[in-house]
């Protein structure tokens, strides 16, 4: 399929732009002006509707069917969540509206604090992450600010994340300093507490954990765990990415951890967008609360609502004005939709799993035989072994069912890796078909392997060379340059080529 | 029976069913390996559900609350600005195709948001005259402070310089998340709503980079080419925070030696949605591709030799280098980025242009008629603006905004905010959506609240 530049044509256009007769003139020096007009394409709108509507036939999304994309929580997104979100009253508000022009906006905000401190069992939240990584972010600079406030900054070095992790635990470790200490897992897929005992003294600053975990599996150790962070004076930091599995059943706080992010992109239905937005809220217990973010949404004493910039702890801000508003209109109205029926959700999500795993697990290997949460993982170690099937191969041959593949090769410590979670939006029908596609792909390993390798068969492209891709980076159109592709410029003359390229 | 949910698929026999598949006598018992310590011994506190209906009256009469950029007259701006934002915008954020997909972790199937991000990036690259750009940031103050992590690793240095007049949110920002990166943050004041390019020299030496924001937090543009140069001269990289829709009149970063070009996405086709969600963009010279942050798309070949997009240059993310990742991003901004293709593409070559003269234009109309028909006083007359200017007001800003919204204009930004000695000026954005006659206005309300 050509690219929109490729459609474009000198004198094309889609927009009309006020042009106001009678104005002064503005002066701009010279020497800032452009001198060469960017290349942007030239299409009329029915065209620019045309491209990006074949572009959107060849994405897959939840609206297109099954996407048990393991950690994703691939959930339905309620189509009302985006007219909620589009009202004027919303869209089109302007973050600096003084506080009277903007109360329904802070009461949202207010009352979705409220209820995210009752789901997560802590004290105080912040909304302004923009995403679960950010909220990992500003959870370890809220650790750093409180051992600062107590003088152990100086000390309070490592953070302890195990084997399992996401990459953006170690990578938010990182980014604010503090060094990794690994801990490992044990055979039954939980932390290795023994392994964590010898590692955890007074120059620990926290633990990063998520429970369930990417295996799927509940730490059956959680408060022995809380007790040695806790009584090694350091604090423990929940990875929110897994909550589906625990809502109304068991909440973080009670499980002892004292920030949590909550990503509402999974969780609380925000679309994810082809990658974002997404959302990062923190929650936190009462001796973190100083240090949060500001402003803070808060509710006077007169019963209005309103910023609260006066915190003189706080570690400052992580994202401009108080965070991605539209994300919370989503979450929001998909909280009120459940209601105190909120448990029943993760109860389907953890039916639907444990159906799908006690489907398969004789057909794949299962590293850790036990119940699962939300999402559980299996491996083609075998398949590989025997027929030289991979995970990969598995995945591919998925889309020839038309379902969108799970996760693959994560968590690192389970090779051939497929992390599969359902979540609660499925009947029963699209979790047998699944199912009978995953068996059937297991058959197909072993009689002709050569559908798995060769697959997918019949989508837009078939599969990618990324080596290719990462060798020689082309990450822009090049126009009159551009590889494969002699003909293609049309859009300006060679004479005004101007940057980069 | 158990009473359905619209979000809930399955039925009392199917449950059934499926409990006798997996072994177990009750959705209770999956729970079993949660201790009982653990465990919420008690409903949640939340109201009842509500059905879609009571939701949308509930949520509707929140918004009702609000007094958006709709109901009043607003010339408020300061970083996030409201441009008209075209149907097809809407439109195309709408596909559910793209609405409800995730991260393109199997490209196969997902060749449509990975070309819509290659475009993009091909835009945004166009627009800044940079070689790479990222698939976007959270926000226009985020990619900041990943740009200064490029900086530190690219030049081994540990100081910041930024300057005074980059929006206080960006400096916010890199501030939070300057002590885990082991930077150092200088600002550098300005002087008369600009930036002196020497004084940039001074604090640039051991700098790791320099960001400064063309048009500035004033809307006065900054002598860019000479503050890079100031920059470069030090060894230090060139940061500069730009307005997209300025970059069809003013020059692309990338032209006059600017190393990252960084900046707000919302002005270019989001809503302005009480502060986001946005998109943030980040595009650099070709020396940083191997240390850019976040999701890069490539293109590549398929099995048939046809061409194909991927997410490429994978082993500088977290979820390959896990403590060594350039960045812990993951989710972006992907939906909002491809809101801001789609207007990019809308608008075209002349169109970014001809926004650009028409915000020239009107700001400079509205400057005139606030000097002479309300009698104010501009603050920095001796600089070129773009859509933004700053305005001395006679008294505290904060009142003239109380009195002129209860007359139904919302007439600006009170800098007193964010600058100390500020606080009778106000900080006016003009737009491509008012109009001469609402600029009349604007001077009539404000001679009337400042007399």
């Amino acid at each position: 399929m050509k690219l929109i530049y490729e459609k474009s044509q000198p004198g094309r256009r889609a927009s009309t732009v006020a042009r106001p007769d009678g104005l002064p003139d503005a002066h701009v020096p010279e020497e800032l002006r452009r001198k060469n007009p960017p290349r942007l394409p030239e299409v009329p709108e029915f065209e620019l509707m045309r491209h990006f509507t074949e572009l959107s036939t060849r994405n897959f999304g939840v609206d297109t069917g099954f996407y048990p994309l393991g950690s994703c929580t691939m959930k339905y997104n309620p189509r009302i969540n985006e007219r909620l979100a589009a009202l004027p009253g919303f869209a089109a508000l302007h973050p600096l509206q003084e506080e009277s022009g903007a109360q329904g906006a802070l009461e949202l905000m207010w009352r979705l604090q409220e209820i995210l401190m009752e789901v997560t069992g802590l004290d105080a939240v912040s909304l302004q992450p923009a995403a679960g990584s950010q909220g990992e972010l500003t959870g370890l600079m809220l650790i750093r600010a409180y051992f600062e406030s107590k003088g152990e900054s100086e000390h309070r070095r490592k953070v302890v994340v195990p084997d399992t992790a996401h990459g953006t635990n170690p990578a938010s470790v990182t980014m604010t300093g503090y060094e990794m200490t690994h801990v490992k897992t044990d055979a039954r897929g939980n932390i290795d507490v023994e392994d964590l005992r010898a590692k955890v003294d007074e120059n620990t600053a926290a633990l990063m954990l998520t429970n369930p975990s990417t295996l799927g599996l509940f730490d059956e150790n959680i408060e022995e765990i809380e007790r040695i962070f806790h009584g090694a004076g350091a604090l423990m930091y929940y990875d929110g990415a897994n909550l589906n599995a625990v809502c109304g059943i068991s909440r973080p706080g009670d499980m002892g951890f004292d920030v949590v992010h909550i990503n509402l992109h999974k969780t609380f239905s925000q679309p994810h967008g082809g990658g974002g937005p997404g959302g990062g809220p923190i929650a936190v217990r009462d001796i973190l609360e100083p240090f949060l973010p500001v402003p803070a949404v808060v509710r006077k004493d007169d019963g209005s609502f309103g910023l609260d910039f006066d915190r003189p702890q706080t570690i400052g801000k992580v994202r401009a004005f108080t965070g991605p508003f539209g994300v919370f209109v989503s979450s929001y109205a998909y909280l009120r939709m459940w209601g105190d029926r909120l448990r029943e959700m993760s109860e389907a999500a953890v039916l639907n799993a444990n159906y799908v795993l006690a489907r398969l697990k004789d057909a794949y290997d299962l590293e850790f035989d036990r119940l699962c949460m939300h999402e559980f993982v299996l491996s083609a170690r075998t398949m590989k072994k025997e027929h030289g099937c991979t995970a990969l191969d598995v995945a591919k041959r998925l889309m020839d069912y038309n379902f969108h593949p799970p996760t693959i090769y994560f968590p690192l410590i389970v090779p051939e890796a497929l992390m599969i979670e359902p979540t609660e939006s499925e009947t029963k029908e699209t979790l047998d078909a699944f199912c009978e596609a995953m068996l059937a792909i297991a058959r197909e390993a072993a009689a002709e392997p050569e559908l798995l390798k060769e697959a997918p068969h019949d989508r837009p492209v078939k599969r990618l060379d990324e080596v290719r891709a990462a060798k020689n980076p082309v990450v822009k159109y090049g126009f009159e340059g551009h590889p494969g592709q002699p003909h293609a410029a049309t859009a300006a003359a060679v004479d005004e080529a101007p940057q980069g390229a | 029976m158990t009473r359905a949910h619209p979000f809930l698929g399955l039925t009392d026999s199917d449950r059934e069913e499926m409990l006798a598949t997996i072994g177990v006598a009750s959705v209770e018992e999956l729970f079993r390996d949660i201790p009982q310590g653990v465990r919420l011994q008690r409903e949640l506190d939340l109201e009842p559900a509500l059905s879609e209906q009571e939701v949308f009256a509930h949520l509707a009469e929140l918004a009702a609350h609000n007094v958006p950029a709709s109901q009043e007259l607003s010339f408020l701006g300061a970083g996030i600005y409201d441009h008209y934002v075209p149907a097809v915008v809407d439109a195309v954020m709408q596909r559910g195709e793209f609405l409800t997909a995730y991260t393109p972790y199997q490209p196969e199937m997902s060749q449509g948001v990975l070309q819509a991000i290659f475009e993009y990036q091909t835009a945004i690259c166009e627009l800044t005259g940079m070689d790479v750009s990222n698939a976007s940031g959270y926000d226009g103050t985020t990619v900041a402070a990943d740009a200064c992590f490029v900086a530190k690793h690219a030049t081994g240095r540990a100081k910041i310089v930024i300057t005074e007049a980059t929006n206080p949110q960006v400096r916010q920002v890199v501030k939070t998340y300057a002590p885990g990166f082991g930077l150092e943050i200088v600002e550098v004041p300005h002087r008369d709503g600009v930036t002196d390019p020497a004084d940039v020299a001074r604090a640039a030496e051991d700098a790791a980079a320099v960001i400064f924001q063309q048009p500035n937090f004033f809307g006065c543009l900054e002598a860019a080419p000479d503050l890079a140069a100031a920059a470069a001269d030090a060894g230090a990289l060139g940061i500069v925070h730009a307005d997209p829709l300025s970059l069809g009149v003013l020059e692309a970063p990338g032209r006059y030696g600017a190393a990252i070009a960084i900046g707000e996405g919302q002005a270019a086709g989001n809503f302005p949605s009480y502060g986001g969600p946005h998109y943030g963009f980040l595009a650099a010279r070709q020396d940083f591709i191997r240390r850019m942050p976040g999701r890069i798309v490539g293109e590549t070949l398929d099995a048939a030799g046809e061409r194909g997009y991927v997410l490429t240059l994978q082993t500088r993310e977290q979820h390959i280098r896990r403590e060594k990742a350039t960045s812990n991003i993951t989710t972006n901004q992907t939906l909002l980025a491809l809101g801001g293709l789609v207007y990019l593409t809308w608008l075209g070559p002349q169109g970014i242009r001809e926004l650009g003269e028409t915000c020239l234009s009107l700001s400079a109309y509205a400057k005139q008629q606030l000097v002479e028909r309300a009698g104010l006083e501009l603050v920095f007359s001796n600089q070129t603006t773009f859509k933004e200017f700053a305005v001395r007001v006679g008294r505290n800003a904060r009142d003239v905004v109380a009195a002129a919204r209860e007359r139904g204009v919302h007439p600006g930004y009170a800098l007193g905010r964010d600058y100390e000695g500020m606080d009778d000026v106000l900080l006016v954005a003009v737009t491509e959506r008012r109009t001469p006659a609402e600029i009349d206005r604007l001077a009539d309300v404000l001679a009337e609240v400042t007399r």
